[in-house]
């Protein structure tokens, strides 16, 4: 069914029709309107779930983690500071292989007190063991949360959504939404390494020799080396099912015959996207791949699409003492790049600024690492 | 082909709304809309902007919007406010709520006008003490944005239940017939 | 660039700027009817309201939002919330 609908109310669509049992979450903008429409759902008994009041996002994860390890379908979001407040949960999960999905609203970390999006909180989950992905559009987000459940089930790891506070969570855009019974033929069953049951009592993650803990966790790095195919795989039957195929963990997007490469994620894509078309009418050839996902991240692809091109990498974070955290990430693959700071805190970048950006990257009039735009740093 | 357009109305008149009523009524007719709410947090008085983007193609950048095609002034008060020329395109138009007959617009941009509040109250469509002025602005709206006063009616239905939508509908409907353009200086 | 420049706020009249701005209906003071009990200048959110000589108050229209908690407070209908011309 084609339809207009939030970012947040797409996410909180997916949950439904992906039949979560169990919902926990504590509100914080922009993430809130997720919450409160699954909460409306459970209410109106239009999903068949759990809806747990919790009075912290620290409890929220440690409620779905209980329901998820107990063998229902789990769901929770977050932003920012309440992903923080859970951030001890957020590694617990992980290293206990517990497959559920979580939606992230990326907002900024105050001080100064900061609504609005960048990824700096998203990527504080880099090291953790949980699959991350991020949205584009409003659509994407739905397809990413679908498909959430069934990568965190196959992968026995936890999945985030990532997406733009306001310019996905508060935009509504259009959205093809699929029928329950589409979903249920393409959903299967969950399954998850292992789960607690009243009839057979196990204790989980007790203390143990230390090579249990060096094993457990090679194991999970194995596991998220492999999910890199389950990923392209799922992206792949998502495309037959649906009409909609992304390219599993990057988009390229006019690529192939570029002689620079923009690496991005998240809701500005699609500006930057207009500029590529522009600047292409006026012959610069531009194109971009767009990081999906961040873990498992893509060394591969980006060695493969991005050899002999001029790489730009468009972070909208960064490292303290270093640079931007995609830039880290892309160099650590393919060597020298050009790393742009921009929009930090919810500064509004636009299709005229990346136009400008890109075509200064490619007169080579861009420092290694340059915060944009100039002027607001001098 | 991409059309930009800015509501400007005050927190609490229903700018929001109004996008979102807009869009729901292009995606209708088969194009493809984005309603962007004001970014951050409303607070009901103060200056609010909401972005609608119509277009026949997918709507990929999310970034808001700088410059509109058409400028949508919930409240005449609006106009001491903000310079509505940095807010336009060139040659690009304003709707204007205002129950002034002989509004001198000295804007130099296209105006239509409408008596939104007039309609709103004569329907006894108040809230808060409020008239509510976004229904009928969007009925104003339609012409300008090619948008049928029919798909604008269902969408209005789509998103108010009961005796709430026909009257919200009504206030569309006389506005999509009431608006005209106003003097150009 | 100085760190604290971004970070620390100072209070200050007005620090949202002119709010009357936001105003649709304006609180009006008939004095007549006024027993200076002055639960107005006590409930406004704003601090809007000034007291002069303990006998009558005055209203900061430039930074006065129009919430009407004063005229729903007063005991004595002194206050009116009367609309806003354009």
């Amino acid at each position: 069914m084609r339809t207009l609908l939030t970012g947040n109310y797409a996410v909180a669509e997916a949950v439904k029709l992906s039949r979560a049992r169990v919902i926990a979450a504590y509100p914080i903008t922009p993430q809130t309107t997720i919450v409160e429409k699954l909460a409306e759902m459970v209410e109106k008994k239009e999903i068949d779930a759990e809806f747990i009041r919790v009075e912290s996002e620290h409890s929220a994860l440690a409620a779905v983690y209980g329901s998820a390890v107990a063998g229902l379908r789990s769901f929770t979001a977050t932003s920012s500071h309440g992903l923080l407040y859970m951030y001890e949960m957020v590694w617990w999960v992980a290293n206990a292989r517990v497959p559920l999905v979580m939606a992230v609203v990326t907002r900024t970390i105050g001080p100064p007190w900061n609504i609005h999006t960048d990824h700096t909180d998203l990527l504080t989950m880099r090291d953790s063991g949980w699959i991350i992905s991020m949205a584009e559009n409003v659509q994407e987000a739905f397809d990413l949360t679908v498909q959430g459940f069934r990568i965190s089930e196959e992968a026995g790891l936890p999945f985030t959504v990532g997406m733009d506070a306001f310019q996905l969570s508060h935009t509504a855009e259009v959205v093809d939404l699929p029928s329950q019974q589409d979903v249920d033929a393409w959903l299967p069953e969950r399954r998850q390494p292992y789960r607690i049951e009243p009839e057979d009592p196990v204790t989980v993650g007790c203390i143990g020799p230390n090579e249990y803990t060096a094993k457990l966790r090679c194991n999970m790095a194995r596991e998220m080396e492999k999910a890199k195919e389950l990923v392209n795989r799922v992206d792949e039957e998502f495309g037959k099912s649906f009409g909609r195929r992304y390219g599993g963990l990057v988009e390229e997007y006019r690529l192939e015959d570029a002689d620079y490469a923009v690496v991005m994620t998240g809701a500005w894509s699609g500006d930057a996207k207009d500029a590529i078309d522009m600047l292409r009418k006026e012959k610069l050839r531009v194109g971009m791949l767009r990081l999906r996902y961040f873990r498992p991240f893509p060394q591969k692809e980006l060695r493969k699409l991005l050899e002999e091109k001029e790489v730009l990498v468009v972070d909208r974070d960064f490292s303290m003492g270093h640079m931007g955290i995609l830039g880290i990430e892309v160099s650590s693959a393919i060597g020298d790049i050009t790393n742009v700071i921009a929009g930090i805190g919810g500064v509004d970048v636009g299709v005229d600024d990346f136009k400008m950006m890109f075509r200064k990257f490619a007169d080579k009039k861009l420092r290694k690492i340059e915060w944009w735009p100039e002027e607001m740093f001098l | 082909m991409l059309t930009e357009t800015m509501i400007l109305s005050f927190g609490g008149q229903g700018g929001v709304t109004a996008a979102r009523i807009l869009a729901l009524a292009a995606v209708s007719g088969g194009k493809y809309a984005q309603a962007i709410p004001h970014f951050g947090a409303e607070r009901r008085g103060s200056l609010v902007r909401s972005y609608l983007r119509l277009s026949d193609k997918p709507i990929r950048r999310h970034s808001s919007i700088k410059k509109a095609d058409l400028l949508a002034v919930f409240a005449e008060k609006i106009l001491r406010i903000v310079d509505v020329n940095e807010l336009l395109r060139d040659n690009r138009q304003i709707i204007l709520n205002t129950k002034n007959e002989d509004i001198k617009n000295k804007t130099g941009v296209k105006c239509y006008c409408i008596d939104a509040a007039g309609i709103a109250l004569n329907l006894n469509l108040v809230a808060a003490g409020w008239p509510i002025v976004n229904t009928a602005m969007t009925g104003a709206m339609a012409r300008s944005l090619n948008l049928s006063i029919d798909s604008v009616v269902n969408a209005i239905k789509q998103t108010f239940s009961g005796k709430l939508a026909e009257v919200n509908a009504k206030a569309a409907e006389i506005a999509y017939r009431e608006v005209r353009l106003c003097e150009t200086f | 660039m100085k760190h604290s420049e971004y970070l620390i706020a100072k209070p200050s009249k007005g620090s949202a700027g002119q709010t009357g701005l936001w105003r649709s209906f304006r609180p009006v003071y008939h004095v007549e009817r006024c027993i200076r009990c002055l639960l107005c200048c006590f409930y406004c959110p704003e601090d809007v309201i000034e007291v002069h000589y303990h006998r009558f108050i005055l209203f900061h229209y430039e930074y006065c939002k129009g919430c009407g908690i004063c005229a729903s407070i007063c005991p004595e209908d002194a206050i009116e919330m009367v609309e806003e011309e354009e």
